[in-house]
Formats: structure tokens, C-alpha cells, sequence
């Protein structure tokens, strides 16, 4: 049964893109097998329809994860070499280069991101993620461990776990997709991949490039669905063997406890957070004032590691704000195919109510409004950069997760307040802070309980530099090696060569 | 002005053109000889003529230093990072793979061993080699390391500079890929030094490195002989490392160098005289087929060849008469001939020195079972050779020949063949053929062998180190072992506070 593909036009050229939108199982596209459900994607941009999706059911996600443990069985896990498996991965990372164009024009449609990003970092970034992936399946080393030479010994073989759910959000698609699909590939598990219900586009469109780079059937599966169907099925699936999740901490806790409740499925989050940074006195001011303005509004706040809390110390504390006002002002907020354009919209409705209502519990509980916090009047989920001064510990725009351009400012006399103030959060997924004294920046940074400190920059990730949250932000680690301890189980053999037992005991 | 090599094969196996220059490859441009010399290549299988290379001096070394150097401090090392340096080598690997045909064919010109070997084990072993250490280029870390409470202290493992690189004859362009994948990874300038006998799959390859993308000065051929350019990179006080593969010879004279000047950190890949040791509960077929591969592949032309064959005395009459039918079977001939197995030996230098071994063998009292005389009347073709009732003192027992030369020695019990396959000084490679995988373990753990193969031989694999105990080397080839002597390290303490 042929399932229908949409023709997406591209708004400054007129090209059309054709994206499949049916689910993605075995290698091909197909309906769901029992619901007629539809997801509709939206231009947040301009608020227009832009393609609808098949939604998958529990059902489709049973059919999915079948095709994914008998590929597992059959043509990939331990049927398939590192070697083999590295080829592949940089096939689909040369066929990503190649339409990087058509994936970074659906995306911004989809998403709202400015195009120059989404193709030059979000999608380069991408196919630096899978090749240096595809570097390391060929690598995946035990040990051999000395017992006794002359009659046994042990060593370890690091198996890739099994079937894995993999669950994404909306603020990176093409990016999260690559940091999920990479290293499970690379150790050789095979995958359900469940898009996010606002940007399915281009994780159907990248499945066509699935096809194109020969992996073999059921290796990599796509199905959008509701969080509340999907993702769920996916958690409580007693065939899957692992679920790695990137979203919220309230939906990263429904995840865990449904992998609790089935088959103690193992489990990594990458959740919220409420990142700190800091700003001391002896910083570059400017320099840190351009970093600060990166932290809170790229991407237009929709970042898990958004420093959202900055806190200035006293003595600069208003030179500071007058000179990050100013950057903030400079960055042009609109459609993303526009060229001049350096942020865009957030992703849906539902976030722009969120991150409005947000915007006016500041100001309803007496944060001072320095920039920003009135609505566009023009078509569009629009935010424009908000930053709120003065404010105290338990203001809701203070402790709670935004995902928008929303900057909380706050100030501090001392180091240990600074430190204090930074780590009163249950979140812990990121913190920067500037100063130019390297003694403080490393007492600082070994002080802030965070997965990744930023030391005089901020919101710089690398392929090879693991990233991951404490406390509440998460569990595990995605890029750099530490991604494929996630993806990987270790067997111990031990080989008994010359031991003869003698019994009874 | 530096000349080109044009060839066109018209042979049943490969129809095709060639075409790369064959000065030195310096600093990005393709230069003559310092002293205006050139090197006649020759073909083994009719000892003709095929081209004539530019011969490079000793100061055609200072020169390629100088500016691998400059590479190095500017544009290379850590001005470069890693996953730019993986993504040439993995330019340059996709450049050969689009060029595999040609490069099997020159290499079969150039060395004598058949396309078909050339394409199934060389090209493939070099390709999947260069492949193999792009994917370390962004993965070579330091560890950070507790000590005390006001200290940071991490390791960084960083390129050593400009690496000297000399290779043999025998596997020229692998041993080419062996040796630039780890260097390049870690961000080293190399300077090759090809073997004078077979530079004209390097050369290729240094155009291949040119249309890759590599910035001047990273990769140098120069092409000479040991006497001169091999002793002047082994001499020069700024290269920092030196990798050799060859003779134990002058692997010794090699290290020497190294000591006597900057004592420069020195790998070495040399000779093995390795036992394969069949026991009477193999898979005899199986042991067959493997003995034959261990000591005929590549015409006995390798460092880990099965040359002692030592086979129990329960299988010893069975063995030996399927062994002799087997090898009577490889056929000899034109490598360009897709039935050929075996082609000639590289050099004439190498048949006269095969053929003094043959000698000395018939002259100290062992029976030529099978072989033992030069093969047809061209080229330097040698006949596969079995011998036996040998002794442990006799020559062709204890030294490396190098050539299809097999000894084939009976033995009764585990412990004195344990014995006498670590009875040399040599320790590269042996091979162990049991059913019986415990009794193989053991007899393994008791090897002084760099590789033991249980139920194979000559099995190499880019991930998988291969290197030699005593005096068949120093050092690791292949897998993340190679990285280690590509770079050196450096440990850094940040003092967080401690006031003296």
C-alpha cells in the first residue's frame, strides 16, 4: 500500500520538496495499521499548514519494533562488522551533505530556525556527528584480563544492547536525530525512531536517505506519534531493550517509571534545565555580553542548555545589563528564509503560550522589564528578546524551565554567593561563567554542578565532547565515546583452558 | 624538470592507462633529485626495464624536513584539528578505492605479485588501513588524573612533528598505508623513503595525497636508496621519530642512528623465521590449505611467513605427502595471468640470495623434497621448496630467507615444539592448527610471537596490532597500539592554591 508523499514549496526559491509522510518500517513507507490519525505540520512562521503525517499508533509502534529485533537477529547486531557498519554511517552522512539544502529548507519551515543555521550548523554539525561515529564503530574494544595464564583467562566483549526507542524533541530535529541514530548504529543496535509530533519532516525525509545508503531493513524505523502514544508505547514495550529520550523532566520521569514498570528497559535522559552563568568582574564585558546574548537567544531560547539565569557580579552588575540590552537589540528576529534574519520564531502555539504566560508571571511577581515582553500584532509565534532584572529566587521565570528567549538577570557580591545562587536549582545540565582569573575559573567550574561548564564561552558543543546533565537534567551522556556506553552491554567470557575441578568440594 | 610515468596495461585481467610523475614529492610539488640522479626500475618477470625514477640525496632530505617543518608549526600538528585531518584521510582512501584497479596494476608491474592478490589483499589491506585511522584523527584523548585536592593535572597526547618513514619491497603501498594512517592521524608531517626497488605505487599515492587535499609539506616522498637517503633520515637531528620496516640488518643500524644523534624515537618492523606448529588433532585440510598461504603467499616475501613448518609425527607422512601435492599445484607465472598464484621474486638481489639459502640447504645435508631450482628462464621466478630432515643448526632453519622456502620438521610432543618455535631470535609471528582450541590457548600463551594465529596464519586486520617480540621489532603497526608512537605526552599541573 503506497502512502501518500507531500510536495513541500520552498518559499524563496519555489522548489518543491517531496517528503514521504507515511510510517517508515522494513525500509519503506506505509500506513498505520489500525488508525486513521493524522499529525499536521505548521510553518510557525507564518502559521500555514504545510504537510500532514501519518500518526502512529501503539499498534504501528508493536510492527516497528518487530521489524527492528529481526533485523537485529538477522542483518545488523552481531551480524554485521564495525567495519561494515562505519561504511554505512558515512554513506548516509555524504548523502546528508548532498541535500543539505532541501533538509535545511524543510527544516527551517517546519521549526521556524533561519536557514544559514539549520544548514550550516544544525545539518554540518549533524554530519560531523555521524562520521565521527562512523570513526569509532570499527573501534568498540574489550579488554583481555590476566587470571591465571597458564590455565584461564577473561575478556570482554561490549555488545550492542538490543532493540533501542529513541524519542526526540522539536528544537534540533535533524541534530538530535543524528546524536541519537549515530552512536546506536555505530555499536551496532538497531532503532525505533520516534520524531517529534511539531517536526516529523525531516526525520522522514532523512529515512529515504536511510534507504539510499543501504543500511538493511528494519535497522532504522521512523514513526511519528503523539508523545502520549508513541513515546509511551515505546517505554512500556516489553521488545525493546532500551529507550533514550531528549525532552522534558516531567515526560523524562513518565519514561523512566514506564521502563520501571515493564521490562527495566535501560534508560537515558537528556532533560530540562535552568543554566547559571556567571559574570565576574574581571571579564571581558563585551566578549561576555556577546556570549550571554548567544546563551539565551539562539535558537531562539529553545535549548535544553539555554543559560537562562545569568547572574552579574555587583560591581558590573548595570554596565553589564546596558551593553547585553544593546547586543540583544542587535539580533534580528524574523522568517528564516530571510537572510538578515539571526532567530526565528518558537516552534508552535503551545509554546507561545507557554513562554508568554511565562513572561507575564515576571512581571505580575515584580521583575523589572528591561527589554522586551510585548506581543507582535503581525501573523507568526513570534518572541522577541525579554530580559528581566531584579529578580528573587522563588519567581516562577526563575526557577522554572522557559524555553524562550526569556533572560533572567540577577546579581551577586561574592564568589561563593555566585556559586551558591548558581547551583540552588534541582536542574543541572550546563552553567558558564567569565571571569579573567584562572585560578577563580577553575574553582568555579570544579564548584558548579553541572554536566558541562563553559569557561569564557558558551553554548559550544562538539562531536567529541560528551554532554549530559546532573541532578534532574538527566542520565547518561550523549557525543564524545561516552554516547556508545549508552548503547552498549558487556558480556564477560570467561575461558577455563586448563582448570580441572575436583569435587565433591 | 621531473619526469612522468605513462603506461598502458593490455593484459587479460586489467585494460588501462597510468599515469603520475616520478620526481620527489616535496612540499606540495614534484621536484628532481638533489644531484640530478634517477633510479631504474625494473620489472621482475622479464628483468627489463620499466621507467626510471628521480633518485633523491641526502640534502634533498634537509630540504623535505625544512619544509615539513614549517607544515608543522603552521598548517599541520595542531593548526589543523582532528576531524579535518580525518576527513583528508578519508579523501585520500576514497581516491585510491576510485583508483584501486590501477594501483594493483602498477603494483603488480612494479613487485611481481599477481593483480589479483594485489586488488584482493593489498589494495583492500591499504584502503581499509587508511579508513581504519581517519576515524582515530578526533578520538586520540589524554586523561585527566586526581591527585590532590589543589590540583588539576590532565595528559594531552600530541603529534611529535616531522616522522621519517622507510619501507620495504614486499607489500610496497600497504606498507605505505600502514604507516601514513597513524602518522597523519596524530597530526605528524611524514617524509617516506620508498624501497629503491618498488617506488612507483608510492608515487601514485603521492598524487593521490596532492588531489586529496593534504597542505605542503604534510606528506614527502623521497625516493633513494638506504645507503644514502634511508641513513640521512635516520641521521637527522630534526626528525623526531623514525619508522622502519625491513631487515633486521639494517633495522640495527637504524636504531644505532637514532642514538647516536638526537635519539629519536625509533619503531622497527624486521625480520621472523615463524613456526607453524600443526598438531595431529587438526583439521588436516584446513592446515593444508593455511601452511600454504603461510609460506607461499606473496612468494615467501613476508615478515611473518610460516617458513618452519612443524607438523606431529602422527600426522607427519599424511601431512607431508598432501603438502607436497598441494604445492605442486601453485602455479607459477605472468602476474598479469588470472590463473598465476606465485609470480617472481622482487629482485635479482633477492633470487640470488633465495637461491645461496637453496644452496646452503642442499650443501649442509637437508633433502630437497620438492623445488629447489630457479623457474623458467626470465624474471626471477623461483620454484616453491620444501625441504626436510633438517637440523636446528643448519642455515635455512635459523635465518630469514625470504623467499618460497619452506623447512618442514617433525616433532612428538608439545613441550619441545613449544621449545623449539621459541628457539630464534626472532618472535613475530606463529601459527597453531588444533581442534583442540584449549590445547592451542595454551600452546599460545607459551609463544614469543608479536601474532599467534589459531587456525590461520598471515591474517591481518587494520584494528589489530601486529609487531614483533625480540628482535623481530620494536613497537606496534595497526590498530590504536600505532597512535602511541605517533605521539608523545605531555602532562600539565594547574595549581588551584597550594603556596610554597
Amino acid at each position: 500500500m503506497t502512502v501518500a508523499v507531500a510536495e513541500i514549496t520552498v518559499p524563496t526559491t519555489g522548489k518543491k520538496i517531496s517528503v514521504p509522510t507515511g510510517l517508515f518500517i522494513n525500509n519503506k513507507f506505509v500506513s498505520s495499521v489500525d488508525s486513521p490519525d493524522k499529525i499536521d505540520c505548521v510553518n510557525p512562521a507564518t502559521e500555514e499548514f504545510l504537510a500532514s503525517v501519518v500518526a502512529g499508533s501503539a499498534k504501528d509502534i508493536d510492527v516497528a519494533v518487530a521489524a527492528a529485533r529481526e533485523a537485529f537477529n538477522t542483518t545488523w547486531g552481531k551480524h554485521v562488522s564495525g567495519f561494515e557498519r562505519s561504511k554505512l554511517i558515512n554513506k548516509l552522512a555524504d548523502l546528508i551533505e548532498r541535500d543539505a539544502e532541501d533538509l535545511a529548507a524543510l527544516e527551517t519551515l517546519n521549526n521556524g530556525k533561519p536557514l544559514k543555521i539549520a544548514r550550516d550548523f544544525d545539518i554540518g554539525d549533524s554530519i560531523g556527528c555521524l562520521r565521527y561515529y562512523a570513526g569509532w564503530a570499527d573501534k568498540i574494544v574489550g579488554q583481555s584480563i590476566e587470571i591465571d595464564p597458564s590455565t584461564k583467562f577473561a575478556f570482554t566483549k561490549n555488545e550492542p544492547i538490543g532493540v533501542c526507542g529513541q524519542i526526540i524533541p522539536w528544537n534540533y530535529p535533524i541534530q538530535m536525530w543524528a546524536w541519537k541514530v549515530a552512536p546506536a548504529l555505530a555499536a551496532g543496535c538497531t532503532i525505533v525512531m520516534k520524531p517529534s509530533e511539531f517536526t516529523p519532516l525531516t526525520a522522514l525525509k532523512l529515512s529515504e536517505l536511510i534507504v539510499e545508503a543501504g543500511f538493511p531493513p528494519g535497522v532504522v524505523n521512523t514513526v511519528p506519534s503523539l508523545g502520549s502514544v508513541g513515546g509511551a508505547a515505546l517505554s512500556l514495550h516489553k521488545g525493546v531493550d532500551k529507550v533514550a529520550f531528549t525532552g522534558s523532566t516531567v515526560t523524562g520521569r513518565k519514561i523512566q517509571k514506564a521502563a520501571a514498570d515493564s521490562n527495566l528497559k535501560k534508560v537515558s535522559l537528556e532533560l530540562g534545565g535552568k543554566s547559571p552563568h556567571l559574570i565576574f568582574e574581571s571579564a571581558d564585558l563585551d566578549q561576555a555580553a556577546n556570549w550571554a546574548a548567544l546563551g539565551i537567544l539562539y535558537n531562539t531560547g529553545q535549548d535544553c542548555t539555554a543559560g537562562s539565569r545569568l547572574y552579574v557580579q555587583e560591581s558590573i552588575h548595570d554596565k553589564f545589563v546596558e551593553i547585553l540590552v544593546g547586543k540583544a537589540k542587535e539580533l534580528t528576529v524574523g522568517d528564516g528564509f530571510d537572510e538578515k534574519v539571526g532567530g526565528g520564531p518558537v516552534v508552535s502555539k503551545v509554546q507561545y503560550d507557554k513562554v508568554w504566560s511565562y513572561i507575564e508571571s515576571g512581571k505580575q511577581q515584580g521583575a523589572k522589564l528591561v527589554l522586551g515582553g510585548e506581543k507582535r500584532s503581525s501573523k507568526g509565534y513570534y518572541v522577541d528578546p525579554t530580559i528581566f532584572t531584579n529578580i528573587t529566587p522563588e519567581m516562577k521565570i526563575v526557577q522554572d524551565e522557559i524555553f524562550g528567549p526569556v533572560l533572567s538577570v540577577g546579581k551577586f557580591k561574592t564568589e561563593e554567593e555566585a556559586i551558591k545562587l548558581a547551583n540552588d536549582t534541582t536542574y543541572g545540565l550546563a552553567a558558564g561563567l567569565h571571569s579573567n582569573d584562572a585560578n577563580q575559573c577553575m574553582r568555579v567550574a570544579n564548584a558548579l554542578d553541572a554536566g558541562t561548564v563553559w569557561v569564557n564561552q558558551y553554548n559550544m558543543l562538539y562531536n567529541n565532547v560528551p554532554f549530559g546533565g546532573k541532578k534532574q537534567s538527566g542520565i547518561g551522556r550523549e557525543l564524545g565515546s561516552h554516547a556508545l556506553d549508552e548503547y552498549i552491554s558487556v558480556k564477560a567470557i570467561q575461558w577455563n583452558y586448563g582448570e580441572k575441578l575436583e569435587w565433591p568440594l | 624538470m621531473p619526469g612522468t610515468f605513462k603506461h598502458t596495461f593490455d593484459t587479460p585481467v586489467y585494460k588501462g592507462t597510468v599515469e603520475f610523475p616520478t620526481g620527489l614529492y616535496i612540499n606540495g610539488k614534484w621536484v628532481d633529485g638533489g644531484d640530478g640522479g634517477f633510479i631504474d626500475v625494473i620489472n621482475p618477470t622479464n628483468g627489463q626495464l620499466i621507467t626510471r625514477i628521480s633518485e633523491g640525496t641526502p640534502s634533498d632530505i634537509d630540504t623535505a624536513v625544512h619544509f615539513a617543518q614549517t607544515a608543522f608549526d603552521t598548517v599541520w600538528g595542531h593548526n589543523t584539528p582532528g576531524d579535518a585531518r580525518g576527513a583528508l584521510l578519508y579523501k585520500l582512501a576514497q581516491l585510491m578505492e576510485d583508483n584501486k584497479d590501477k594501483l594493483a596494476a602498477v603494483e603488480a608491474l612494479d613487485n611481481g605479485k599477481t593483480f589479483g592478490w594485489a586488488k584482493k589483499a593489498d589494495l583492500a589491506m591499504s584502503i581499509g588501513t587508511i579508513r581504519y585511522y581517519a576515524g582515530w584523527a578526533d578520538k586520540i584523548s589524554g586523561s585527566t588524573i586526581e591527585t590532590s585536592l589543589d590540583k588539576i593535572a590532565y595528559t594531552t597526547h600530541e603529534p611529535l612533528g616531522v616522522v621519517g618513514q622507510i619501507i620495504p619491497w614486499n607489500f610496497p603501498l600497504m606498507m605505505l598505508a600502514w604507516k601514513f594512517g597513524p602518522a597523519l592521524a596524530a597530526g605528524n608531517c611524514v617524509i617516506l623513503k620508498p624501497s629503491e626497488f618498488t617506488p612507483l605505487t608510492a608515487l601514485f599515492a603521492a598524487q593521490l595525497c596532492h588531489e586529496a587535499g593534504f597542505p605542503p609539506g604534510v606528506v614527502n616522498v623521497v625516493n633513494g636508496y638506504g645507503s644514502t637517503v634511508g641513513n640521512a633520515i635516520a641521521h637527522h637531528p630534526h626528525i623526531e621519530k623514525v619508522a622502519f620496516t625491513g631487515s633486521t640488518l639494517v633495522g640495527r643500524k637504524v636504531l644505532e642512528a637514532a642514538a647516536k644523534t638526537n635519539l629519536k624515537e625509533t619503531t622497527l618492523e624486521l625480520g621472523g623465521k615463524s613456526p607453524n606448529i600443526i598438531y595431529d588433532d587438526c583439521d588436516i585440510e584446513q592446515a593444508l590449505d593455511w601452511t600454504i598461504h603461510g609460506i607461499f603467499w606473496n612468494h615467501g616475501q613476508a615478515c611473518c611467513a610460516g617458513s618452519r613448518i612443524f607438523v606431529h609425527a602422527k600426522i607427519y607422512d599424511e601431512f607431508l605427502q598432501k603438502f607436497t601435492e598441494r604445492t605442486k599445484q601453485v602455479k607459477l607465472g605472468d602476474p598479469f595471468d588470472p590463473d598465476t598464484y606465485q609470480g617472481p621474486q622482487v629482485s635479482q638481489q633477492q633470487f640470488d640470495r633465495i637461491m645461496s639459502y637453496i644452496d646452503s640447504g642442499k650443501e649442509q645435508g637437508a633433502t630437497v623434497h620438492l623445488g629447489g631450482e630457479r623457474f623458467g628462464t626470465s624474471g626471477f621466478f623461483i620454484q616453491p621448496t620444501i625441504f626436510t630432515n633438517v637440523h636446528a643448526d643448519m642455515k635455512i632453519v635459523k635465518e630469514e630467507i625470504f623467499g618460497p622456502v619452506g623447512v618442514v620438521i617433525k616433532f612428538s610432543s608439545d613441550d619441545d615444539v613449544i621449545r623449539q618455535a621459541n628457539d630464534t631470535i626472532y618472535g613475530l609471528a606463529a601459527a597453531i592448527f588444533s581442534k583442540n582450541i584449549d590445547r592451542a590457548l595454551r600452546t599460545s600463551q607459551r609463544l614469543r610471537a608479536g601474532t599467534t594465529w589459531v587456525n590461520c596464519a598471515n591474517q591481518l586486520h587494520p584494528q589489530i596490532p601486529f609487531g614483533g617480540y625480540k628482535q623481530s621489532g620494536i613497537g606496534r603497526e595497526l590498530g590504536q597500539y600505532a597512535l602511541e608512537h605517533y605521539t608523545t605526552v605531555k602532562a600539565v599541573h594547574i595549581n588551584l592554591g597550594h603556596t610554597i
